[in-house]
Formats: C-alpha cells, sequence, structure tokens
C-alpha cells in the first residue's frame, strides 16, 4: 500500500492545486475563503474548533468560534481579541464559501466546521467523541465529501467503558477514600473534563474542592450554560482542615505541586483514556486510573467517519498512518495522514492553557 | 479465578506495601488452599510449562476478532505486552465463569497432551467467558512473564502475617524447587521439620551498593575486605551424597556445571557454600562474556569446558555437617570454610574451589586504592564485609557492602528508537546510541534504563517529531540527541557490527549540554578496549 502522505504543501501550490481545502505550514487552509481552521501560526482570519491550547492559539486577527467557546477564548488569549460567535447550524458566508459550526461533543462548545462551495462539502472534525458527557451538546454526524478526522485512539485496543459505569467507579473510589478518611483528588484538564466529571459526583458523599483553574472554567460554564453540582474554590479563605473526606478537581499541572501537598492526605485518581494501558497507568504512579476520555475510541471513529459518508478522509493526531491505512485497506475510503501540531488527549498540560494552571494561590 | 483477579486489581490500584499485604493476607484468609499456593507460586516467578504457543494465541484471537493481522500487530508494538493486547482485543464475554484458579492453571498445564482442537476449544472457550481484567491473567499465565507490583519481600511479609511464622523461616522455604500442585502453603512452611527437600538452598544475602565514604563504616580492623567478582553467584550443596548447584537466580543449574560433579566424593555431607562461580585459566579469572559461552548452551561441549573451565571462589559456608550455621559470625564461619578446604585439598589437590582472598587493607585509603584496581583482575570492586556480622536473608543494610567502580562511560548519539514494554510500553524508550567514526555514526549498543519519567516523554515526544523512516517498530531518527553511556565492561565481539560488545551498558545522563559533534568516536571505544581487555582472555 502506497502511503500517501501530505506534508506541509508549499503555499504555492495551493493555487494551482483543484483541493478546497490544504494543509500548509499554518494550518488548515481554505483558500476561496482566506480562512483558517485552528491554525498555528498567526493568520489573519481562524475558525476555532474548540478552545484547548494546541487548538486555539494566540495572535489571530480575526477569530470566529462557537459561541460558548467565545468567552474561554476571551478569558486564555485576551479580552481584546477579535472573536466573532455562532450558534451550532448558523450559516455565514465567505466570497461564496457557506460555512456553519456543529456540535462535536468534544468538550462543551466545541465544533465541528462545516465549509460548502459550489456544492462540495468539507467538514473539519477537532476532535470529537460519540459517547453523551451531560455538558456538552453530543456529536451531530454531517454528510460530506471530504471528512477530516483526529485519530487520538484509532487504534482497536481503545474501547472507552460505558461512562455511567465510570463515573458509578470514582464515587465509589472517593466514598471509600472518605471512609479511609483521606481525600480524593481528581485530575481532570479544566476545560471541559472537569466539569463532566464534577457534574456525575454525588455530593451525599461529602465536600467537592476545585482548583482555581478548574474554577475558573466552571465560572463560564455557569454563566454560559447552567449550573454545575455545588463546589468551592481552594483559595486563601479555605481552611485546609476543612478539607476532609472531600474530592478536589484538579488540572494535571497541581500535582506534586505545594498547593496540593497543603490538602492533607490523598489519593489520586487520573481520568483519561489512556489509562486503559497499563504501562500508562502504572507510570503515571497515580492510585486509581479511570478511563474516561472526551476523544473518539475505536469504535467511535469508525462510526463517525462512516457515518459522513464521505470518500476522502484526511487522518489528523494520533495513530495516522495505522488509522489511515485501516481506512484503506478495510472500507476502501482514500484516506490520507496528515502533520498537524495537534497533540490530541495530552496527560500534562499540553490540553490547558499550561500558565493559567500555575496558580498557587493561598499558600 | 474471579477472587485472584480482583486480588491483582486491588495490588495494582494501590502503591502502599500495607495494603498490598493486607490484600494478600485477605485472600490467603479466605482463598481455597490450592488457590493460595498457586497465588504463592505465582508471585515468585513460578508458572505451569508453557503448553500453547504465542503464534497460536494469534491466530486464534485474529479468528475471533476478525482484526488483520497487520492491525493486531501494531496494537501490540504499542501496548508492549501480547496478553494485555488480546485481551483488550477480544470481544466482551458472553457467559461467566468462576473456577478455581488451581484448576484453571492444571488445566492449562494438561492442555500439553491434548490435540490441537482440544487446546484450542478450551482456550476460546475460556476467552469467552472472562471479563478484561480476568482475561488479561488468564492470558498471563499462558505468556509468563507475571509481575503484580509485588515483590518477594511483600509475598514473604505476608506470608509471616498471616501465619504467624518469622519471616526467615518463609523466605527459607519459599527458596528453591518446590510443587505447588497438590500442595499447600500449611505443608510447604512446615516442611522444615519433617521430609525436607535435601535440594533447598538458603536464601541469598545481598549486600547494597555503598554510597557513603567509607570511612563511615567505621575502625578497618571490623571489616573484610574481598574482591568481587563478576561470574555467576551461586551455591553448592552436598547432602545425602548428592550435589545441587543453585545460582541466585534460584535456578537448579546442576547439570551445566560439570566441573563440581566430582565434589560429592569430596565435600562431607550436610555441606552448603556460598560463592561466586567463574570461569579460570592460567590462574586467571576470565570476564563474564567467556562465562556466557558456558550458561546459555544447552549441552555443554568438550571445547566449552576446556575454553572456560569453572571454578566456584568461596565466600561463605552456611551448613556444615547438617547443621545451620548462618548465625555464627562471618570470622567464625570463614575459618569452618577455610578448614573444610584445606582438608580437602590436601587429598585432592586439583579441586574447583577456591577461597576467596581477603585484600591486607589497614586503612580507608588503601581500599580506596584497591578498588580502582578491580578491572585489571576482572572484577566489579570489593566487598566490605563486618566480620561479626550473621547471614542475613535477602538485601539488608548495614554488615554488607559492595562497592562497585564506576562505570566507564562514552558519550552516543542516540540513533534508533523502538517503544518499549511494561511501564515504557508506548513510549519510544529502548535506543541504539551510535559513535563517530569519520563522518559516519556507527551504532555500538542499545540501553533502555536510565532516564527519568519526565525524560522519557520528552524524548519520545522528540522522537516522533525527528522520525527519518521507521522499519516496522523501528524508527531512525535525525542524529540531535546526545546521552552518556555507563557500562561496567567493554570486549570485542564478532557478532556486532562495531566489532565490541559492553556488559550492562545504561543511560547515566542526557547531555542536553552537548551537541552530536561532542559525541565519542569509534576510537575513543577502541582505545577502552584496548585498555580493559589486554591479557584477559588471550
Amino acid at each position: 500500500m502506497v502511503n500517501r502522505k501530505f506534508r506541509c504543501l508549499p503555499k504555492a501550490g495551493i493555487k494551482d492545486g483543484k483541493l478546497m481545502l490544504t494543509f500548509d505550514a499554518s494550518g488548515i487552509y481554505c483558500a476561496q475563503a482566506d480562512v483558517y481552521i485552528d491554525p498555528w501560526k498567526p493568520v489573519n482570519r481562524a475558525i476555532i474548533t474548540h478552545a484547548h491550547a494546541d487548538h486555539a492559539r494566540t495572535g489571530m486577527t480575526h477569530y470566529l468560534a462557537h459561541e460558548d467557546t467565545v468567552p474561554v477564548m476571551q478569558f486564555r488569549l485576551g479580552a481584546d481579541i477579535h472573536v466573532q460567535g455562532l450558534a451550532y447550524y448558523e450559516t455565514i458566508t465567505i466570497n461564496g464559501v457557506k460555512i456553519s459550526l456543529h456540535p462535536a461533543g468534544h468538550i462543551w462548545g466545541s465544533a465541528q466546521v462545516r465549509l460548502e462551495y459550489k456544492g462540495e462539502v468539507w467538514v473539519v472534525s477537532g476532535d470529537y467523541k460519540l459517547q453523551e458527557d451531560g455538558i456538552s451538546v453530543p456529536f451531530e454526524p454531517v454528510k460530506c465529501h471530504n471528512f477530516i478526522t483526529e485519530s487520538t485512539f484509532g487504534l482497536p485496543v481503545y474501547k472507552f467503558p460505558d461512562p455511567q459505569i465510570v463515573h458509578d467507579d470514582i464515587n465509589a473510589w472517593w466514598r471509600k477514600n472518605r471512609d479511609e478518611d483521606k481525600n480524593s483528588v481528581i485530575c481532570a484538564y479544566a476545560l471541559g473534563k472537569a466539569q463532566r466529571v464534577l457534574q456525575h459526583l454525588d455530593p451525599a458523599i461529602g465536600d467537592i474542592y476545585t482548583h482555581g483553574a478548574v474554577d475558573n472554567m466552571n465560572k463560564i460554564y455557569e454563566t454560559q450554560i447552567g449550573a454545575l453540582k455545588p463546589n468551592r474554590r481552594i483559595d486563601s479563605n479555605v481552611n485546609r482542615k476543612e478539607i476532609k473526606g472531600s474530592i478536589i478537581i484538579a488540572p494535571p499541572s497541581a500535582l506534586d505541586s505545594p498547593w496540593l501537598h497543603s490538602l492533607g492526605a490523598y489519593k489520586l485518581g487520573i481520568c483519561s483514556g489512556w489509562m486503559q494501558l497499563r504501562g500508562t497507568r502504572r507510570r503515571r504512579g497515580a492510585d486509581r486510573g479511570f478511563v474516561l476520555s472526551d476523544h473518539a475510541d475505536w469504535d467511535q471513529l469508525n462510526t463517525a467517519v462512516l457515518a459522513t459518508g464521505a470518500e476522502n478522509i484526511y487522518v489528523t493526531h494520533g495513530y495516522k498512518s495505522i488509522y489511515a491505512k485501516w481506512l484503506q485497506t478495510n472500507y476502501g475510503l482514500n484516506a490520507t495522514e496528515v502533520e498537524t501540531l495537534y497533540t490530541g488527549e495530552a496527560l500534562d498540560d499540553t490540553t490547558d492553557k499550561a500558565t493559567e494552571n500555575k496558580s498557587n494561590e493561598g499558600i | 479465578m474471579k477472587a485472584f483477579s480482583e486480588l491483582f486489581t486491588k495490588i495494582e490500584q494501590t502503591a502502599s506495601t500495607n495494603e498490598k499485604i493486607d490484600a494478600l493476607v485477605n485472600y490467603f484468609a479466605t482463598a481455597n488452599e490450592q488457590d493460595a499456593i498457586w497465588c504463592v507460586a505465582l508471585l515468585s516467578g513460578r508458572r505451569p510449562k508453557r503448553t500453547i504457543k504465542t503464534n497460536e494465541l494469534w491466530a486464534w484471537s485474529t479468528e475471533i476478532t476478525g482484526i488483520p493481522a497487520w492491525l493486531q500487530a501494531e496494537s501490540y508494538h504499542i501496548v508492549g505486552d501480547l496478553a494485555e493486547t488480546i485481551a483488550l482485543l477480544l470481544p466482551p464475554a458472553r457467559a461467566t465463569s468462576d473456577l478455581p484458579l488451581h484448576e484453571v492453571i492444571h488445566n492449562l498445564a494438561d492442555l500439553g497432551n491434548k490435540s490441537d482442537e482440544q487446546k484450542k476449544a478450551y482456550i476460546t472457550g475460556m476467552w469467552a467467558s472472562l471479563n478484561r481484567q480476568e482475561l488479561f491473567v488468564f492470558n498471563k499465565f499462558i505468556t509468563g512473564g507475571f509481575r503484580m507490583g509485588v515483590s518477594d519481600k511483600i509475598t514473604i511479609k505476608a506470608l509471616a502475617k498471616y501465619y504467624n511464622v518469622s519471616e526467615n523461616i518463609i523466605a527459607h522455604r519459599l527458596t528453591g524447587n518446590w510443587e505447588p500442585r497438590g500442595n499447600t502453603l500449611a505443608q510447604l512452611l512446615a516442611s522444615g521439620e519433617i521430609g525436607a527437600d535435601i535440594s533447598q538452598p538458603y536464601p541469598f544475602y545481598l549486600a547494597y551498593p555503598l554510597e557513603t565514604p567509607p570511612e563511615e563504616l567505621g575502625d578497618i580492623t571490623e571489616w573484610f575486605v574481598e574482591r568481587k567478582f563478576d561470574g555467576i553467584r551461586g551455591q553448592i550443596i552436598i547432602r545425602d551424597s548428592t550435589l545441587f548447584v543453585w545460582s541466585r537466580g534460584e535456578d537448579l543449574m546442576t547439570e551445566k556445571f560439570i566441573e563440581f560433579h566430582g565434589l560429592v566424593h569430596v565435600l562431607p555431607n550436610g555441606t552448603v557454600i556460598d560463592g561466586e562461580i567463574i570461569p579460570m585459566k592460567d590462574d586467571m579469572y576470565l570476564p563474564f562474556h567467556v562465562m556466557q559461552t558456558r550458561i546459555g548452551r544447552k549441552n555443554v561441549t568438550e571445547k566449552a569446558r576446556k575454553e572456560a573451565p569453572l571454578v566456584m571462589v568461596c565466600y561463605d559456608i552456611l551448613e556444615c555437617n547438617g547443621i545451620d550455621i548462618r548465625h555464627l559470625s562471618l570470622q567464625e564461619r570463614r575459618a569452618v570454610l577455610e578448614n573444610l578446604l584445606r582438608d580437602a585439598r590436601a587429598q585432592h589437590p586439583v579441586l574447583p574451589l577456591h577461597i576467596s582472598l581477603l585484600l591486607n587493607c589497614t586503612n580507608w585509603t588503601e581500599v580506596a586504592a584497591e578498588r580502582l584496581n578491580a578491572r585489571e583482575t576482572n572484577c566489579e570492586g570489593l566487598m566490605l564485609k563486618r566480620k561479626d556480622s550473621e547471614y542475613k536473608t535477602g538485601r539488608k543494610r548495614g554488615d554488607w557492602w559492595k562497592w562497585k567502580v564506576d562505570a566507564l562511560t562514552i558519550d552516543g548519539v542516540l540513533l534508533y528508537a523502538q517503544r518499549g514494554h511494561g511501564r515504557r510500553a508506548d513510549l519510544y524508550t529502548d535506543y541504539t546510541f551510535a559513535v563517530w567514526d569519520g563522518d559516519i555514526l556507527v551504532p555500538f549498543c542499545k540501553a533502555y534504563s536510565g532516564l527519568t519519567d519526565k525524560e522519557m516523554v520528552d524524548v519520545d515526544s522528540w522522537v516522533k517529531k525527528n522520525t527519518i523512516d521507521k522499519f516496522g517498530p523501528v524508527r531512525s531518527v535525525t542524529p540531535g540527541l546526545v546521552f552518556e553511556i555507563g557500562f561496567e565492561g567493554i570486549n570485542p565481539s564478532p557478532r556486532h557490527k562495531s566489532g565490541i560488545a559492553l556488559r550492562f551498558p545504561r543511560i547515566l545522563r542526557w547531555r542536553q549540554d552537548k551537541g552530536i559533534k561532542d559525541a565519542n568516536t569509534k576510537a575513543d571505544l577502541q582505545e577502552l578496549l584496548n585498555i580493559y581487555s589486554v591479557g584477559k582472555d588471550k
């Protein structure tokens, strides 16, 4: 099988090429509309699928994103950025290209970008999952000719359990730790995963506390979308002795920090799709690994790709060469792997904005 | 099987030694007694004789999953463990079963004399009735390498707690060959009194590396200083006119060490000697790679015996006239050993037993100087042992220390990377390093240990971004990173492209301060080879 790679096409090639979307040194580009999707270098006009740091970068002149993503971007990239919000399904037209956003189910405010020009449809899915998480609008398949998909967990060993079972496990684990007079620290990135975990905790077990970076995102969620389970930000007003048998939601950067050690004896749980592999669980040194991901597992990826009806699939970040080969050989699709700078589900802090998580307030 | 799988989960989900011990004690208290002994057997690395081949597991599982072989192979490279890969790929169980652990293991062992169809039917039937975690545990019974995050120490502590027997006795009973099948822990742990197994070795006393200046050990007259030989630690046992030779890995190696077979006529019954088994020729101890030509072989040829005749350098005696004398002081034990060897040599001048010489040092400065001489004598360094020390069980601090010479080092350039196994699975952590030969980089060694978890992740991400080409699971990378490689010895090797073989290579440091031009050259390696292998095996 020929490995068709499409790596950083020179800019000159775009005008001559027939493709409506191309991949160049700055990101995914639509020449007809002169707009980039999730670019990693400063450009004039950028459409952002969601506000995680590897997709929403600083330095663009104009941003376009889902209306729930706008306040997060203003918080993370600066209040003075020039950004326009769109509702799902709302359409704008730029130089003949019809552009709309559709639910991606990855985190709240995450969107797939649909672009249509002269009857040809492309969908850039960013990051997505098909599981319903109770806090974001669920993924919807969008029919298209060309589909750009991630492949973070594009390997058949990734089969994620029913999230309800995982949430029950987290509550049972918290209850057990509480009975042993220990706190429970659950590690989840601040935007998305933290709200998802919080919303499924059982407040009857004990008090819920949050790290400042998580609380910042919670506040935006509550203003924008709706109420979350009662929780308290750990700042200098909190008497550490009151935190007993409680659960604390913290971003990965808080692990091993003085902030965390000031909280007394605790057990550590990490929520990530990577926790499916024993080697990763052991390497992370957590007490518990919970298999809870905002990305699509193997079956979800295949379901999503087939549901688009697309013939041309562009596979980005993850096990891209393996997944592209699978799509070619198993479904006969025209699948191509593409180099990007997206990182997928990271166990460290690349998903959140690194600086904002360095909060050691109240120590 | 369910209870054992749950024990496995519990142990995996805690990093606390006490919680692990409690989980084990709880298992011993509630499990069927044949299950309990198999649990201990598995924890100490014993497993049923293998009856299923790896390629059979591959074939049967792909037949069930319908996943193409190439994709299963890719999955395996990323997961890093065959048992786990298959457990993750198989569909969810259609039924549940809960056979006792010992039955499952006996069934597996009994597959040896069954037809291929019967084997397949049994394995695939089990696969269809086990949950994900049980599947992994079951597959591990077949593929081996069953590590649960439980050290021998933890097992021993748990047994001591449950049976209220001292840890030393437990350690002794668990040493050597014992058969779990048809046995119980109660019988095994009581076996010292009646019908004891005459082959049973004593648990080895192991030393920690010395990390403080030797002066802190106090008065030198209280210490014996010996060379630390680079062979195989072993015990020679003579009981009931029968010889047993054990390695420290608790392998019975009697058959391979033909040189010692005559000792049954020389040493009295009830003798157990601890020492280093090492090849020796013309009064010179030979380096370890010569030893490897002996232990790697199934049948020891006449030629191999001539090229690498073995002796034991004896440094301790644990049993004399059938009496366990480990509680005596080292000084007393050594006197017993010296007498025994003197008497034996008087009757048999050509004896494959030598006494480990004591180095005559009157102060720690002289000791430090002797340590630096170690490589000239093919030794790894020195052993410092307190004269009044008893012979303890396992690795203990205080009375025995090993003081090795510093590793030899060379700076190499990262050339190839491959994904690791176990806790390194899914990360590019197995590396091949190269040195300069003119303008060309020539590979000279592979190493995978020595980096911190953080560094592993950083190098992994660098490898992914700097890949030039992929050959199966191996990636070649743009030369760019330099690492300091430490090793214990260097020898010529016709089997390696570079013509040299390193002993115990490992990564000492990631030299982020160095560019690739600062790495060492093949000539530097050649020089080390000339210095450290001169006059050794010629």
